[in-house]
């Protein structure tokens, strides 16, 4: 189906390429570094990862909507300055005109690159046919469904007849239905050779979807985006996910997803260093409660296979390592080899009741988050035990981007409060120790 | 519909004429009659106005009413392109923006009538002897009373643009021109015609005070619908009164009907949203071009041109192109340009000082602020009174939908009304019973503004969710406590919504509302407004732009102190859903 000469020509060629973001205090946030990749003819490339592990920022540094902060990027050997010709791109949530019909927007690319009328329709309603959509040219995005509006978003990438199709997490946002449909759609046609294209790129978070659909896959690490792993999927289309030899490389990715650089014995010396400077992710105190719960119940027992947990918790992958990651900051849980192990004191939580739950929970924080101790200091030690917020938020500031110091104070704010630590007025922005559900005996 | 069910579609609409397209082309023919007769009338030289002086017969109301709409359309054209310049500039470049949306903020402020004064002097000067000048100072009147709120709706819809939509429009190669065109101009497109309704009804208020315009010595009398009823006034005719009120009334219909009706429902597509909602708005109007045959063929090469328009080869200057963001802007050109907008400011403080203060002593100032403090009070009173009387009535319409149905395009309407047509009435009644003209000249002020929070509350009333009503029912919460905890926190952000526009409206119609007249009978309440009608009035420029500038001052330390802290408040705790 594809010749020789296609496999081996380079489309992409990244060279120790960088992206650091800017801040307004301290340190510039690095969100992708020093990383090399090549994308050849008869691809299709994943690109995996967390979320904030910069595989998006990459994916935009190649379709020329951002640029490099070092190395260089370049598209069939000219180095990246604005989108390249013969790149397209399909993104998570359609980014379809609500005001163009389906055919205006699949023609919108053509008419940018000046394609006189009469061609433009023609190819138009070839892609409309491949991708099949035919019979809703007249439509409007909002009278469609989610799959249907992600074909538009196909059609119109399609139809430019790009060498490299870029594809910014395109299934995520449908439902498992639609998206299993639309990701064998997708497959068939690659693999009768009918797509007009030579190369996909693809980020994902949902490891399934990749083993399914790539040729080769890249694992990123996070803070700051490297590549950690590469994969080869030597198994043809189209792949049964029963398959022995699919759930083995789902297992192996799973395991390279919650390893650490450094692959220690699991104990907790080799969590990144906690410091009042570290990101916390807003996770609620139910959603922790509930999974240590789950963890400690039958058939799991207090040690579970990721990929199963995230099947009957109907969690994508990224989710459950984000909350996996939250417990074992608490020493709760820990990831060990692919699966996640209660310890001790998350077995011990799991059989309390919610006040001593509350007790545990606050003696964790205070242990295990430098943050939370902060702050309790500072408010026991203030004669009006109150302390603006302001006053943290410039100590975060110092460490991360402004978007990541508000992510971690309401995840400060959201546990704090349900340790019944100190309370929080939101009006004025204020900490205290006084807590309004003690004198009205409900706390 | 199926493709090939297009297919049927286009090719049996096209050439045949049926019924509809008779009654379209009429309606257009009619238009274009309408408007070339118009426009002759504007060329003649301005002693033609002294020959064919405005009179009171209701058989050329038809003519004036015709002149007057010209005018606001006119105004209006003009407000959507100074609105498409502006907004792109402020939206894409960051150091014009740095001056521009502060520029908007106060000239919003600025009190509208205000600008008569000196825009009159300058565009008789500009076409002398020819009406056209004075056709121009007073579109241009129009205009700046239409155009602000329109620009900055533009403007914030387009700094909000989806990010995807404008990754979309980058990955795919559009430049910035067709970027424009297809992205931002329809994004903005709701917003934009909402605003431009709102001007338009706001727009009738100075119609009827900027043309007849008398500055100094220089009075200008255009004919229209506004001279006409200052002329009634002048001669105490209350019957022409009723007349011009009758004629206002079927203009404002028939533009409605004829004009916004058929926009918004059009306009429908445009709005973002990803599902479909419930009820599209409809318009007769539209639908009878829309089943036209022959004119729907005839406008193909519209639609053609457009597109090849919005294709159209233009390149952006530099700085407003989307540039891929690498670095941080350079310091050294901001510094610049700091210290230029620092050289500007700095010169026309000067100017403005030696100017004022060759003729101004500091007791002048005083004065003014003490009647900028004595209408401010008035607007708070009267803002204060019309909450207590609206906001309990708004909530009683809104939780009632069928009722609500039929007041809230009713209450849309009062608020387009120009209330200076009501004036004459409060002047009889004042004069009647010997009134004190300081208190009740103040209704007038908001006469025309204090629907805003009638319908606006009704809005919130009626988006109130339901579930909330049945809970607050079955937590057996009534009386105060339902007003304080349920229903007046869940309109709060819209009350707010009409009170701001309420209250700016207010401000700007204080320059005719503190001073009346009824015949030779001249009524003045002390206040900024009376303060700048009567310096107008005497020609005396350096207090004219004294009273301005108090003005803007105060509204907008007002705004910034007092409404956005508020409005603030409301979006952050009390927006439902």
């Amino acid at each position: 189906m594809l010749d020789t000469s296609k496999q081996q020509s380079t489309l992409i060629d990244i060279r120790g390429v960088s992206r650091v973001f800017p801040k307004g205090s301290g340190e510039d946030l690095r969100v992708l570094d020093n990383v090399d990749l090549t994308i050849r003819s008869g691809e299709i490339v994943g690109l995996l990862g967390r979320s904030g592990s910069g595989k998006s920022t990459l994916l935009r540094i190649i379709a020329g909507l951002i640029a490099p902060s070092s190395g260089n990027a370049s598209c069939r050997g000219q180095t990246i300055v604005g989108p390249p010709h013969g790149v397209a791109m399909v993104f998570q949530s359609f980014a379809l005109f609500p005001w163009l019909t389906v055919l205006q927007n699949v023609e919108l690319g053509l008419e940018a690159l000046g394609i006189d009328a009469a061609e433009r329709r023609k190819r138009a309603l070839a892609a409309i046919d491949l991708i099949g959509l035919d019979g809703f040219e007249s439509a409007y995005p909002k009278e469609l469904s989610g799959g249907m509006r992600q074909r538009v978003g196909f059609a119109r990438a399609l139809v430019v007849h790009p060498d490299l199709l870029l594809m910014d997490e395109p299934f995520s946002a449908l439902d498992v239905l639609t998206a299993e449909t639309l990701r064998t759609d997708l497959v068939d046609l690659w693999s009768e050779g009918r797509l007009p294209i030579k190369s996909v790129l693809m980020v994902t978070h949902n490891i399934e979807e990749a083993v399914l659909m790539c040729d080769r896959i890249l694992v990123f690490s996070s803070n700051p985006g490297r590549v950690a792993a590469e994969f080869k999927v030597d198994l043809p289309h189209p792949r049964n996910r029963l398959d022995p030899a699919f759930r083995q490389l789902v297992d192996n990715l799973y395991a390279r997803m919650t390893q650490r650089p450094t692959t220690p014995p699991p104990t907790f010396e080799n969590i990144p260093g906690p410091t009042v400077g570290m990101v916390l992710d807003h996770v609620s105190s139910n959603v922790l409660s509930g999974l240590i719960e789950a963890l400690a119940a039958e058939p799991y027992y207090g040690r579970a296979d990721l990929p199963v947990l995230a099947g009957q918790l109907q969690l994508e992958a990224d989710e459950i390592l984000h909350l996996g990651e939250s417990l074992q900051l608490l020493r709760f849980a820990l990831f060990h080899d692919g699966d996640l192990v209660l310890t001790e004191a998350g077995k011990r939580f799991a059989n309390l009741e919610t006040d001593a739950r509350k007790k545990l929970f606050a003696e964790h924080l205070l242990a295990y988050v430098p943050v939370m101790g902060l702050i309790k200091r500072v408010l026991d030690e203030r004669p009006s035990h109150t302390a603006p917020a302001a006053r943290f938020r410039n100590e975060l500031e110092d460490y991360m981007s402004e978007e990541y110091a508000d992510e971690t104070l309401k995840t400060i704010v959201s546990w704090g409060r349900y340790a019944e630590l100190f309370a929080y007025d939101e009006q004025s922005e204020t900490f205290s120790l006084e807590n309004p559900g003690s004198d009205e005996g409900s706390g | 519909m199926t493709l090939q069910d297009l297919r049927i579609a286009v090719l049996t609409q096209a050439p045949r004429p049926n019924i509809w397209d008779v009654v379209a082309l009429i309606l257009v023919i009619g238009a274009m009659v309408l408007i070339v007769y118009g426009g002759e009338q504007t060329t003649l030289p301005l002693s033609a106005l002294d020959t064919a002086p405005v009179t009171l017969d209701p058989v050329h109301l038809p003519f004036y009413a015709l002149r007057t709409t010209m005018r606001m359309l006119l105004a209006m054209a003009c407000s959507i392109v100074f609105t498409f310049v502006y907004a792109a500039i402020a939206a894409k470049s960051r150091r014009a923006e740095m001056v521009l949306i502060p520029l908007l903020d106060i000239l919003q402020s600025v009190p509208i009538l205000g600008f008569l004064t000196f825009t009159v002097v300058f565009f008789l000067n500009l076409f002398p002897g020819k009406v056209l000048g004075a056709e121009l100072a007073c579109v241009f009147a129009i205009f700046t009373s239409q155009a602000w709120n329109m620009t900055f709706s533009m403007y914030q819809s387009m700094r909000n643009v989806p990010k995807d939509l404008d990754e979309a429009t980058q990955s795919f190669h559009l430049s910035g021109w067709q970027r424009f065109w297809r992205l931002d101009v329809p994004f903005a497109m709701p917003g934009l015609i909402w605003n431009a309704m709102m001007s338009m009804s706001g727009g009738w208020f100075f119609v009827v005070a900027s043309e007849a315009i008398t500055v100094g010595n220089t009075t200008v009398t255009l004919p229209g619908v506004g001279s006409y009823v200052a002329l009634a006034i002048e001669k105490r005719d209350l019957p022409a009164i009723g007349y011009a009120i009758l004629t206002m009334l079927l203009v404002i219909i028939a533009y409605d009907q004829l004009l916004f009706r058929p926009i918004v429902a059009w306009a429908d597509k445009f709005r973002f949203e990803q599902t479909a909602s419930g009820d599209a708005p409809t318009s007769w109007m539209l639908d009878l071009f829309r089943r036209t045959r022959a004119l729907r063929a005839l406008t193909l090469p519209f639609a053609g041109l457009n597109r090849a328009f919005s294709n159209l080869d233009v390149e952006w200057p530099k700085s407003f192109r989307f540039p891929v963001k690498s670095g941080p802007p350079s310091r050294l050109v901001d510094a610049l340009w700091f210290l230029l907008i620092g050289i500007g400011t700095g010169y026309a403080a000067y100017r403005a000082y030696t100017y004022l203060s060759a003729s101004l002593e500091p007791s002048d100032v005083y004065s003014a602020i003490g009647d900028g403090l004595v209408t401010l009070l008035r607007v708070t009173v009267l803002i204060a009174l019309a909450t207590l009387i609206w906001v309990p009535v708004g909530v009683w319409i809104g939780l009632r939908p069928k009722l609500a149905e039929q007041v809230q395009p009713l209450a849309q309407f009062l608020a387009a009304f120009p209330a200076n047509l009501a004036f004459p009435v409060f002047v009889l009644l004042i004069v009647h019973y010997r009134l004190n003209a300081n208190v009740w000249l103040s209704p007038l002020m908001i006469l025309g503004t204090q629907w805003y929070i009638l319908f606006n509350v009704i809005a919130g009333a009626t988006a109130f969710p339901s579930d909330l009503r049945e809970a607050a029912s079955s937590l057996h919460l009534t009386g105060w406590r339902w007003w304080t905890k349920a229903i007046l926190p869940g309109i709060f952000p819209y009350y707010i919504t009409g009170a701001i526009t309420a209250s700016g409206g207010s401000w700007n119609a204080s320059i005719v509302a503190e001073v009346a007249s009824w015949g030779d009978t001249h009524l003045s309440a002390k206040g900024l407004g009376a303060y700048i009608a009567k310096a107008t009035e005497a020609g005396d420029f350096p207090r004219v732009v004294l009273g301005i500038t108090i003005m803007c001052v105060l509204v907008t330390l007002f705004n910034r102190l007092v409404w956005r802290p508020l409005y603030a408040f409301g979006e952050r705790r009390l927006r439902l859903g």
